[in-house]
């Protein structure tokens, strides 16, 4: 059998193309991979999307939306893409089997960033989190650290206040990327304190963590920071190693798509024809569940016209 | 089927089958995204093996003892010792395939 889609990813970018998809009646297939439902589900109060005047939760906006793609037919299968081969019709490969199809929507997100160092892969959900929503509540009356300097770094340790006794914000640079307003909140917080021109060198402990080693990047010393949570806030990387030497992605990783000049023309379309893009693997920029939605409209609909044609 | 910090022991630990414990809490998303999975993987084992959920909010005990600070956590029990630990949404198929195997 072959596909019409096969849509990778399943946050709102994956979710709305495939509820397009679908109502045009293609045979829609999402493979939502290692993360089904994206970034939504480690967020709590969603208020800037439209159409819930009291606020939703995210891991609720994010099922709701896979309800509703269901309701039109689209098949949903929690695999995880390995490779694609381009060849007429497209071979998309999971660790379970192959799935052949005309087209293919991009949609893969991003997740959130380490710092690379083998002791964070050591202490990995035994200290070490990148979610502070899921995990914070391990952390009542300890010392915790959060890593980053933007709006999330600062959410996060606002947020790890309610369990933590201390919250310490350790920071690389000594100016943020985070929002005045976001930044002057923490400061205000008398349990939290902001370490700058810090980076993090080692993450220590037995079983457990139960530091931090950190190097003053300006005096060059190193001391080591007592904490048994580390919550890393530094980022986010677009999941696109599997797309290397398949698509275009600039240097960051992102997928580079064609943005016609002519707003007639398909503006999701990748450099290979038949494959489209959408949501945060394409936008280092505004990355918002609302405009990965929008962009996920855009997809099915570049991807409806491309099968008209071909 | 959910088991309590009082009827962990019973259910878990004294099973005669391998047992899947899903650690979860209601506020955690990635746990929402987990809980449908859990139910899947107990349809697919049928009589083979056990899967339990653990609220972790209101049964603290348990997972203080398996030192667990970071949920979805997936421990799957043998003989009333871990033999199986997983961190994160983790698949359908990546866990049928470990208690399938545990269970022989």
């Amino acid at each position: 059998m072959v596909y019409d889609v096969v849509i990778i990813g399943s946050g709102p970018a994956g979710y709305t193309a495939a509820l397009y998809a679908s109502r045009a009646f293609l045979k829609t297939l999402i493979l939502s991979g290692r993360e089904p439902g994206g970034q939504l589900t480690t967020t709590t109060e969603v208020d800037n999307f439209p159409g819930f005047p009291k606020g939703i939760l995210g891991p609720q906006l994010v099922t709701d939306m896979k309800a509703q793609v269901e309701r039109f037919g689209a098949e949903i299968k929690q695999e995880t893409v390995t490779t694609i081969d381009k060849g007429s019709p497209f071979t998309v490969t999971t660790e379970n089997g192959s799935y052949q199809t005309r087209t293919i929507i991009v949609s893969t997100g991003a997740s959130a960033m380490y710092l690379g160092l083998p002791s964070e892969e050591t202490f990995r959900g035994k200290g070490v989190s990148a979610c502070a929503t899921c995990d914070g509540f391990f952390f009542r009356g300890k010392d915790v650290v959060v890593v980053g300097g933007g709006d999330t770094a600062m959410e996060e340790a606002t947020f790890l206040t309610k369990f933590a006794s201390r919250v310490t914000i350790i920071h690389r640079r000594d100016t943020f990327r985070a929002s005045a307003i976001m930044v002057d909140r923490a400061k205000k917080d008398p349990k939290i304190t902001i370490l700058t021109n810090k980076v993090i060198e080692e993450i220590v402990g037995d079983t457990a963590v139960t530091g931090v080693r950190i190097k003053d990047s300006v005096t060059g010393d190193v001391t080591t920071h007592p904490a048994q949570g580390v919550f890393l806030a530094i980022g986010h990387k677009p999941s696109t190693d599997f797309l290397k030497g398949v698509i275009d992605l600039d240097p960051k990783g992102y997928v580079v798509v064609k943005r016609s000049e002519s707003a007639l023309e398909p503006q999701t379309e990748t450099n290979v024809p038949g494959i489209f893009a959408a949501g945060d693997c394409v936008d280092p920029r505004y990355r918002q569940a609302i405009v990965a939605a929008g962009q996920g409209c855009m997809a099915a609909m570049d991807a409806e016209k491309y099968l008209e044609k071909h | 089927m959910d088991v309590t910090d009082q009827s962990f022991e019973q259910e878990v630990l004294k099973s005669d089958k391998p047992v899947l414990v899903d650690f979860w809490a209601v506020w955690c998303g990635p746990c929402q995204v987990q809980g449908p999975i859990v139910e899947d993987v107990a349809k697919d084992l049928g009589e083979k093996a056990k899967v339990v959920k653990l609220n972790v909010d209101e049964n603290p005990m348990y997972a203080q003892q398996y030192g667990i600070m970071s949920i979805p956590t997936l421990m799957i029990f043998k003989n009333g010792t871990v033999a199986k630990q997983f961190i994160g949404v983790t698949s359908k198929d990546t866990l049928v395939a470990e208690l399938t195997h545990l269970a022989n």
